[in-house]
């Protein structure tokens, strides 16, 4: 299971919206550029005034993946092993999210194929976005 | 005297910067290692900062020269390995109480500050600059170079320790607990182990050129074979274990692709340098080894991992950089010490610099030739960290002792050490130096 999330002051409305089953992620209006995992300013034009908050469409692909035997996180060490692989969101290939694939068996997973937004339950009832393989029925 | 962190002004982390404006100008003249050990015991004279007292002082009386000429101190005041004074732990007053403290009560226990040392050490009595060159050895040399260069200092020590506490790697503090906060909740909620991004750029560049990881296997084995010749590391000294191929394609899983020995071992460990001016330098007890330049990569992922192709440009321009500042081309390097901890980004730093006209993609195919202490393309002499455990600085004293021809069993035979390059650590984030056997190649 994963740990829970206490949202702080910078992740609050990405965490919000997971409980929505939204995603959202940060996008600098002045550069019209999403960034992830997000920060206090624009890591490209410096501004911490012009981000904001733009929901996905929740669709990506799976960029590459790993197998991981042996975690560091406590709650996640009965799970062993798990998938995780890296997202590249549709929206810009350039922003990468995490998953653990629910419902690809450990070691299979197809990289390059199409995934949706899912979301799984952390420890402390938080929503996390979560990502799936897309099957064509 | 209050020490700071290097301004971001002494490193070069531009193309076109040209050649090192004291390209030749500073020689290193003196090596020190303190003991090594897996983890620390508790005992005064095991300290991370005893142990640097003794890496400093072997290094003083190793290059020769009189304690009170040394005019500079570069170090890095971090020297975790992962490892953190748990909290409510009592604090172990009697090491704390067996030197000269500093406000910091864990100063030479789980960190170290240039005050600690000059506290520590009164025979460095002439010592007028001091700087911080932050995360590791890579950082520190290049300050201290730069700093020489600059005429900040003409005597320099330049000084990395790390530290080692009981218990498992990374799995105390926040990992541990039952909730985290959001930031944090971004990158780990997912459980990836330290080794993960690598593993993800190496299953990509496996993909991408048709290769795959038992291939890595005559790299490991090479490494730590060159390592157990290493006598100041920490496998030499306490655990002379080779890594055989089967072993390596055998080892367990740690983040598929990355298994056991795709990690390296933290221990703790220090080293020092001496570095001085070229016109000092002949006169003193070792052969000079010269710097004839250095360069910095500073390179930003987009997102949390940096991508094949984002680590494949940064390596290129980091190569391209060390060999403008250096005043050389590849072909001119007799052997590389490019960083290794974790083993499955060596290639990317060795395809960057063109070590022997390597292409991206060809790296493994590389390591399925001699790449020995003996033959012609010797890669990676020192073992790095597979050969002697972490600590990011056993490829900068090989360079060193390569050149100075006093590696002993690991002095490269195929080739003349006229021309060596260390660095690291990241792909897409690290220092790098070239060292010579003359200042003016």
């Amino acid at each position: 299971m994963k740990q829970g999330v206490n949202p702080d002051d910078l992740t609050r409305p990405f965490w919000e919206a997971a409980n929505e089953e939204r995603l959202v992620i940060q996008n600098c209006t002045a550069c019209d550029r999403l960034q992830h995992p997000p920060a206090e300013t624009c890591s490209k034009c410096g501004s911490g005034a012009a981000l904001e908050w733009k929901q996905m469409s929740g669709r990506g692909r799976i960029y590459h993946y790993g197998v991981v035997h042996d975690c560091p996180i406590r709650l996640l060490q009965e799970d062993q092993p798990f998938n995780c692989a890296v997202i590249n969101l549709d929206e810009d290939p350039g922003i990468q999210m995490y998953s653990h694939l629910p419902g690809t068996p450990v070691d299979e997973v197809p990289v390059g194929a199409a995934v949706e937004l899912v979301f799984d339950t952390a420890a402390n009832g938080q929503k996390v976005p979560e990502w799936r393989v897309v099957t064509d029925n | 005297m209050a020490t700071e962190n290097a301004p971001r002004s002494m490193y070069r982390a531009r193309e076109g910067l040209g050649v090192w404006e004291h390209r030749g100008e500073v020689a290193a003249v003196g090596i020190g290692h303190g003991p090594t050990s897996r983890r620390w015991d508790g005992k005064p004279d095991t300290s991370v900062g005893a142990i640097s007292l003794l890496a400093l002082r072997k290094a003083i009386e190793d290059a020769g020269v009189n304690p009170e000429d040394i005019d500079g101190l570069v170090m890095d005041e971090l020297t975790t390995t992962g490892a953190f004074w748990p909290q409510g732990q009592e604090l172990p007053w009697d090491v704390i109480n067996a030197y000269n403290r500093t406000d910091a009560p864990l100063d030479g226990i789980t960190q170290l500050s240039a005050e600690w040392i000059l506290k520590n050490m009164p025979e460095l009595s002439g010592v007028q600059f001091t700087m911080y060159g932050r995360v590791c050895m890579s950082n520190a040399i290049v300050v201290a170079a730069q700093a020489i260069g600059e005429g900040r200092a003409h005597t320099c020590l330049v000084l990395k320790a790390w530290h080692n506490l009981p218990g498992r790697y990374y799995q105390t503090g926040p990992n541990a607990d039952d909730a985290i906060p959001g930031t944090n909740a971004m990158r780990s909620l997912w459980g990836t182990p330290a080794c993960y991004g690598t593993a993800i750029q190496f299953a990509e560049y496996c993909r991408k050129y048709g290769k795959n990881h038992d291939m890595m296997a005559p790299f490991i084995s090479n490494s730590r074979r060159n390592g157990l010749r290493f006598p100041e590391g920490y496998w030499a000294q306490h655990r002379p274990e080779e890594i055989t191929p089967e072993d390596y394609k055998a080892a367990r899983w740690i983040a598929k692709p990355a298994n056991l020995f795709d990690n390296d071992i933290p221990i703790m460990c220090s080293a020092a340098y001496l570095f001085t001016t070229a016109e000092r330098a002949p006169h003193l007890k070792q052969k000079p080894v010269y710097i004839l330049g250095h360069a910095s990569s500073r390179g930003q992922a987009r997102s949390f991992i940096p991508t094949l192709d984002e680590v494949e440009a940064e390596c290129a321009s980091s190569g391209r950089k060390l060999l403008e500042a250096a005043g050389i081309t590849a072909d001119d390097v007799s052997f590389e010490n490019l960083y290794d901890g974790f083993p499955q980004f060596h290639q990317f730093h060795m395809e960057g610099l063109r070590y022997r006209g390597i292409q991206p993609g060809e790296a493994l195919d590389f390591y399925q030739t001699d790449i020995s202490i003996s033959g012609p393309n010797p890669v990676s002499p020192s073992g790095g960290n597979i050969g002697s455990g972490r600590s990011r600085f056993w490829m900068h004293t090989d360079c060193i002792q390569q050149i100075q021809r006093r590696a002993g069993e690991r002095q490269v035979t195929g080739v003349e050490p006229v021309i060596g390059v260390s660095g690291g650590p990241m792909p897409t984030g690290g220092n790098f130096t070239c060292w010579s056997a003359t200042p003016n190649y």
